[in-house]
């Protein structure tokens, strides 16, 4: 198995970890956590076909650090709507947050 | 002697992640992620990308993990006993880990049969100087609409989790 196989491999395993989280914790600040996995899953991927895809490009470096400076400002909503629905509910509850349904 | 590396990173990042996600106290799994992430850091060192791997820990690492740690002190429930997350109905968990084990086994099987070419054996280099130009040279455009992106985001952060100003009296009618 080459290096780049095992890359991805770690990279798919991070995703799942990630989409477990998001799909059955209930705590939205674990949910937000889990989104952030997958994509850290996802840089994990451009990196490794930067490094072995044979190119020369330098795209996908380029790529990672404007996916993790968008994955900051992500965080940093997510984290205010997390307190905004804190200050209205007194918990972060996904099940008990159905009043954000349009 | 690059193999073990990968794989002793992989271990940390796949372990941490998990045990953090499966704890129910919020403060360490939160701690736990800034392992997983700077594992993840370490694979950016490990895959030759130096200016990344540092970008990742100041952002996730130093910013990002201290962003969720207020988080989750500014969040406690009313009482200190539900710290713990409730747990969450059984058909919920087999529901999510059914559809991720489906995911990940479709994305397994693509990389193991899918052939790749072989890779070079030297990382491709990639400098902190040529990095600046290309961020300033032909990504520029992108390079500031992720200013703006951050701008905006953060002041719409700040407006969301601000507390609603209590009316003043003359504004009453």
């Amino acid at each position: 198995m080459s290096a780049l196989q095992l890359c991805l491999l770690l990279s798919s395993g991070l995703f799942c970890i990630g989409l477990t989280v998001a799909l059955t914790r209930s705590n939205s600040i674990l949910v937000l956590l889990g989104v952030e996995l997958m994509l850290n899953a996802a840089n994990l991927n451009f990196i490794a076909f930067w490094r072995y895809g044979g190119g020369s490009a330098s795209a996908g470096v380029v790529f990672v650090l404007f996916s993790i400076a968008v994955a900051a400002a992500e965080a940093a909503i997510g984290l205010a709507l997390v307190i905004a629905v804190y200050r209205h509910q007194k918990n972060i509850r996904l099940q008990e947050a159905v009043r954000l349904k349009g | 002697m690059m193999i073990p590396a990968l794989l002793l990173i992989a271990f940390v990042i796949l372990a941490s992640a998990g045990v953090a996600m499966v704890l129910r106290n919020l403060i360490h799994s939160a701690l736990l992620l800034v392992l997983s992430w700077t594992g993840i850091a370490a694979f950016y060192l490990w895959a030759g990308a130096e200016f990344v791997a540092f970008a990742q820990i100041l952002v996730y690492a130093g910013g990002i993990s201290m962003v969720v740690l207020f988080a989750v002190l500014l969040t406690r429930p009313a009482r200190d006993a539900e710290l713990a997350v409730p747990p969450p109905t059984v058909l919920r968990i087999a529901a999510g880990l059914m559809a991720s084990a489906m995911v990940g086994s479709i994305t397994v099987m693509a990389v193991l049969t899918t052939h790749f070419e072989a890779a070079g054996a030297r990382a491709p280099g990639l400098t902190v100087k040529d990095l600046g130009a290309l961020l300033a040279g032909p990504h520029a455009a992108a390079l500031l609409l992720v200013g703006v992106i951050l701008t905006v985001a953060l002041l719409g952060a700040i407006i969301i989790a601000a507390p609603e100003p209590a009316p003043r009296p003359e504004d009453q009618p």
